[in-house]
Protein backbone atom coordinates (compact mmCIF):
# COMPACT_ATOMS: atom_id res chain seq x y z
CA UNK A 1 0.00 0.00 0.00
CA UNK A 2 1.40 3.39 -0.92
CA UNK A 3 0.50 6.76 0.47
CA UNK A 4 -0.35 9.56 -1.91
CA UNK A 5 0.16 13.29 -1.56
CA UNK A 6 -2.74 15.72 -1.72
CA UNK A 7 -2.73 19.47 -2.19
CA UNK A 8 -5.85 21.56 -1.78
CA UNK A 9 -6.40 25.11 -3.01
CA UNK A 10 -9.26 27.52 -2.86
CA UNK A 11 -9.61 29.71 -5.98
CA UNK A 12 -10.97 33.25 -5.51
CA UNK A 13 -13.72 34.36 -7.86
CA UNK A 14 -13.29 37.42 -10.03
CA UNK A 15 -9.67 37.88 -9.02
CA UNK A 16 -7.33 37.78 -11.98
CA UNK A 17 -4.44 39.04 -9.91
CA UNK A 18 -4.36 36.06 -7.57
CA UNK A 19 -5.34 33.59 -10.31
CA UNK A 20 -2.40 31.33 -10.94
CA UNK A 21 -1.23 31.22 -7.34
CA UNK A 22 -2.45 27.66 -6.90
CA UNK A 23 -0.86 26.56 -10.19
CA UNK A 24 2.46 28.18 -9.35
CA UNK A 25 2.38 26.54 -5.91
CA UNK A 26 1.63 23.15 -7.49
CA UNK A 27 4.55 23.66 -9.83
CA UNK A 28 6.85 24.29 -6.86
CA UNK A 29 5.53 21.30 -4.94
CA UNK A 30 5.93 18.95 -7.90
CA UNK A 31 9.44 20.23 -8.53
CA UNK A 32 10.34 19.42 -4.93
CA UNK A 33 8.97 15.92 -5.45
CA UNK A 34 11.35 15.46 -8.39
CA UNK A 35 8.64 15.11 -11.05
CA UNK A 36 9.88 15.49 -14.66
CA UNK A 37 9.81 19.12 -15.93
CA UNK A 38 7.61 18.34 -18.95
CA UNK A 39 5.03 16.66 -16.69
CA UNK A 40 5.11 19.64 -14.32
CA UNK A 41 4.55 21.95 -17.26
CA UNK A 42 1.51 19.97 -18.43
CA UNK A 43 0.00 19.77 -14.94
CA UNK A 44 0.52 23.44 -14.16
CA UNK A 45 -0.85 24.70 -17.51
CA UNK A 46 -3.93 22.44 -17.29
CA UNK A 47 -4.53 23.60 -13.75
CA UNK A 48 -4.04 27.29 -14.57
CA UNK A 49 -6.56 27.08 -17.39
CA UNK A 50 -8.99 25.51 -14.95
CA UNK A 51 -8.29 28.19 -12.35
CA UNK A 52 -8.89 30.94 -14.91
CA UNK A 53 -12.14 29.28 -16.00
CA UNK A 54 -13.35 29.21 -12.39
CA UNK A 55 -12.42 32.89 -11.97
CA UNK A 56 -14.12 33.93 -15.22
CA UNK A 57 -17.25 31.82 -15.09
CA UNK A 58 -17.90 30.37 -11.66
CA UNK A 59 -16.95 32.92 -9.00
CA UNK A 60 -14.14 30.66 -7.87
CA UNK A 61 -14.05 27.11 -6.64
CA UNK A 62 -11.81 24.40 -5.28
CA UNK A 63 -8.78 22.74 -6.81
CA UNK A 64 -7.26 19.50 -5.59
CA UNK A 65 -4.12 17.84 -6.83
CA UNK A 66 -3.40 14.24 -5.88
CA UNK A 67 -0.03 12.75 -6.65
CA UNK A 68 0.05 8.95 -6.90
CA UNK A 69 2.92 6.69 -7.81
CA UNK A 70 1.79 6.36 -11.44
CA UNK A 71 -0.35 9.46 -12.05
CA UNK A 72 -1.33 12.96 -11.02
CA UNK A 73 -5.04 13.74 -10.71
CA UNK A 74 -6.32 17.33 -10.77
CA UNK A 75 -9.89 17.90 -9.61
CA UNK A 76 -11.58 21.26 -10.14
CA UNK A 77 -14.94 21.77 -8.50
CA UNK A 78 -17.17 24.83 -8.73
CA UNK A 79 -20.71 25.96 -8.07
CA UNK A 80 -20.89 28.11 -11.19
CA UNK A 81 -23.52 28.14 -13.93
CA UNK A 82 -22.49 24.82 -15.46
CA UNK A 83 -21.70 24.22 -19.13
CA UNK A 84 -24.81 23.99 -21.32
CA UNK A 85 -23.10 22.43 -24.35
CA UNK A 86 -19.85 20.62 -23.53
CA UNK A 87 -19.13 19.72 -27.17
CA UNK A 88 -19.32 23.37 -28.15
CA UNK A 89 -17.24 24.45 -25.15
CA UNK A 90 -14.53 21.98 -26.19
CA UNK A 91 -14.17 23.60 -29.62
CA UNK A 92 -11.06 25.74 -30.00
CA UNK A 93 -12.09 29.37 -30.36
CA UNK A 94 -15.52 29.06 -28.72
CA UNK A 95 -15.84 31.32 -25.69
CA UNK A 96 -18.55 32.98 -23.64
CA UNK A 97 -16.07 35.29 -21.87
CA UNK A 98 -16.88 39.01 -21.87
CA UNK A 99 -14.89 41.88 -23.34
CA UNK A 100 -13.09 42.82 -20.10
CA UNK A 101 -11.82 39.26 -19.76
CA UNK A 102 -10.67 39.31 -23.38
CA UNK A 103 -8.80 42.56 -22.86
CA UNK A 104 -6.65 40.73 -20.30
CA UNK A 105 -5.64 38.22 -22.96
CA UNK A 106 -8.06 35.47 -21.91
CA UNK A 107 -11.30 34.32 -23.49
CA UNK A 108 -9.67 32.97 -26.64
CA UNK A 109 -11.68 29.78 -26.36
CA UNK A 110 -8.58 27.70 -25.72
CA UNK A 111 -8.98 26.91 -22.03
CA UNK A 112 -10.81 23.58 -22.11
CA UNK A 113 -9.02 22.43 -25.32
CA UNK A 114 -5.66 23.16 -23.64
CA UNK A 115 -6.72 21.22 -20.54
CA UNK A 116 -7.50 18.24 -22.76
CA UNK A 117 -4.35 18.72 -24.82
CA UNK A 118 -2.05 18.60 -21.80
CA UNK A 119 -3.69 15.74 -19.91
CA UNK A 120 -4.09 12.04 -20.66
CA UNK A 121 -7.72 11.95 -19.56
CA UNK A 122 -10.30 14.61 -18.83
CA UNK A 123 -13.81 14.08 -17.49
CA UNK A 124 -16.35 16.90 -17.29
CA UNK A 125 -19.33 16.49 -14.98
CA UNK A 126 -21.53 19.52 -15.30
CA UNK A 127 -25.10 20.43 -14.43
CA UNK A 128 -26.54 23.74 -15.58
CA UNK A 129 -27.37 25.89 -12.58
CA UNK A 130 -25.50 23.60 -10.17
CA UNK A 131 -21.82 23.56 -11.10
CA UNK A 132 -18.99 21.80 -12.84
CA UNK A 133 -16.47 19.21 -11.76
CA UNK A 134 -13.51 18.51 -14.00
CA UNK A 135 -11.16 15.61 -13.32
CA UNK A 136 -7.90 15.49 -15.23
CA UNK A 137 -5.33 12.71 -15.10
CA UNK A 138 -1.72 12.85 -16.18
CA UNK A 139 0.23 9.60 -16.26
CA UNK A 140 3.68 9.49 -14.75
CA UNK B 1 22.51 30.88 -25.86
CA UNK B 2 21.57 32.23 -22.45
CA UNK B 3 18.98 34.87 -21.66
CA UNK B 4 21.73 37.29 -20.65
CA UNK B 5 23.60 36.74 -23.94
CA UNK B 6 20.39 37.14 -25.95
CA UNK B 7 19.54 40.36 -24.13
CA UNK B 8 22.95 41.82 -24.96
CA UNK B 9 23.05 40.51 -28.54
CA UNK B 10 19.62 41.96 -29.39
CA UNK B 11 20.02 45.22 -27.48
CA UNK B 12 17.03 44.51 -25.24
CA UNK B 13 16.73 46.31 -21.91
CA UNK B 14 16.68 44.00 -18.90
CA UNK B 15 13.67 44.49 -16.59
CA UNK B 16 13.95 41.35 -14.47
CA UNK B 17 16.82 38.91 -14.97
CA UNK B 18 15.96 36.46 -12.23
CA UNK B 19 17.57 33.52 -14.02
CA UNK B 20 19.93 35.04 -16.63
CA UNK B 21 21.85 31.83 -17.30
CA UNK B 22 18.78 30.02 -18.57
CA UNK B 23 19.06 28.68 -22.12
CA UNK B 24 16.89 30.19 -24.86
CA UNK B 25 15.72 27.91 -27.61
CA UNK B 26 13.24 29.13 -30.19
CA UNK B 27 10.78 31.97 -30.07
CA UNK B 28 7.01 32.37 -29.85
CA UNK B 29 4.96 35.49 -30.55
CA UNK B 30 1.44 35.96 -29.21
CA UNK B 31 -0.86 37.93 -26.93
CA UNK B 32 -3.74 35.53 -26.32
CA UNK B 33 -2.60 33.86 -23.12
CA UNK B 34 -4.26 30.48 -23.57
CA UNK B 35 -2.97 30.36 -27.11
CA UNK B 36 0.52 30.96 -25.77
CA UNK B 37 0.09 28.22 -23.17
CA UNK B 38 -1.12 25.84 -25.85
CA UNK B 39 1.59 26.54 -28.40
CA UNK B 40 4.73 28.05 -26.85
CA UNK B 41 7.46 25.54 -26.12
CA UNK B 42 9.52 25.25 -22.98
CA UNK B 43 12.61 27.55 -23.13
CA UNK B 44 11.17 29.73 -25.91
CA UNK B 45 11.64 33.48 -25.81
CA UNK B 46 8.04 34.75 -25.73
CA UNK B 47 7.33 38.08 -27.40
CA UNK B 48 4.16 39.91 -26.33
CA UNK B 49 2.66 43.35 -25.86
CA UNK B 50 0.46 42.23 -22.94
CA UNK B 51 1.53 43.69 -19.60
CA UNK B 52 -0.95 42.54 -16.95
CA UNK B 53 0.13 40.34 -14.09
CA UNK B 54 -1.21 37.19 -15.75
CA UNK B 55 1.60 37.45 -18.28
CA UNK B 56 4.02 36.54 -15.48
CA UNK B 57 1.92 33.52 -14.47
CA UNK B 58 1.73 32.33 -18.07
CA UNK B 59 5.47 32.82 -18.52
CA UNK B 60 6.15 30.80 -15.38
CA UNK B 61 3.69 28.01 -16.15
CA UNK B 62 4.51 27.65 -19.84
CA UNK B 63 8.14 27.67 -18.68
CA UNK B 64 9.41 30.08 -21.30
CA UNK B 65 12.98 31.27 -20.76
CA UNK B 66 12.25 34.98 -21.10
CA UNK B 67 9.32 37.31 -21.76
CA UNK B 68 10.20 39.94 -24.35
CA UNK B 69 7.94 43.01 -24.16
CA UNK B 70 7.73 44.47 -27.65
CA UNK B 71 7.07 48.08 -28.68
CA UNK B 72 8.63 49.34 -25.45
CA UNK B 73 5.49 48.60 -23.42
CA UNK B 74 6.00 49.04 -19.69
CA UNK B 75 5.19 46.89 -16.68
CA UNK B 76 3.77 48.38 -13.50
CA UNK B 77 5.88 47.88 -10.36
CA UNK B 78 3.60 45.18 -8.87
CA UNK B 79 4.02 43.13 -12.07
CA UNK B 80 7.80 43.59 -11.92
CA UNK B 81 7.73 42.48 -8.27
CA UNK B 82 5.68 39.43 -9.23
CA UNK B 83 8.19 38.46 -11.95
CA UNK B 84 11.03 38.79 -9.45
CA UNK B 85 9.18 36.70 -6.87
CA UNK B 86 8.46 33.96 -9.39
CA UNK B 87 11.91 34.00 -10.96
CA UNK B 88 10.64 34.96 -14.43
CA UNK B 89 13.01 36.77 -16.81
CA UNK B 90 11.52 39.85 -18.51
CA UNK B 91 13.24 42.16 -21.00
CA UNK B 92 12.05 45.11 -23.04
CA UNK B 93 12.43 45.64 -26.78
CA UNK B 94 11.76 49.05 -28.31
CA UNK B 95 10.97 47.47 -31.67
CA UNK B 96 7.67 45.82 -32.74
CA UNK B 97 7.13 42.08 -32.24
CA UNK B 98 8.15 41.12 -35.78
CA UNK B 99 11.45 42.98 -35.57
CA UNK B 100 12.12 41.57 -32.11
CA UNK B 101 11.54 38.07 -33.51
CA UNK B 102 13.94 38.76 -36.39
CA UNK B 103 16.59 39.94 -33.90
CA UNK B 104 16.11 36.81 -31.77
CA UNK B 105 16.22 34.57 -34.84
CA UNK B 106 19.52 36.15 -35.85
CA UNK B 107 20.99 35.76 -32.38
CA UNK B 108 20.11 32.17 -31.46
Amino acid sequence: MSEHLSFHYSVDGDNFVSAGQASVQVKKNLRELGIAPEVIRRVSIAMYEGEINMVIHADGGNADVDVYEDRIVITLDDHGPGIADVTLAMQEGYSTANESVRSLGFGAGMGLPNMKRYTDDMQIDTVVGVGTKITMTIKL
Amino acid sequence: MTVRELTEACGFAPIVLADPDRTVSGCYVGDLLSWVMGRAQQDNAWITIMTNVNVVAVGALADVSVIVLAEGVKLTQPVVDCAEARGVNVVSAKVPAYEAAVLIHGAI
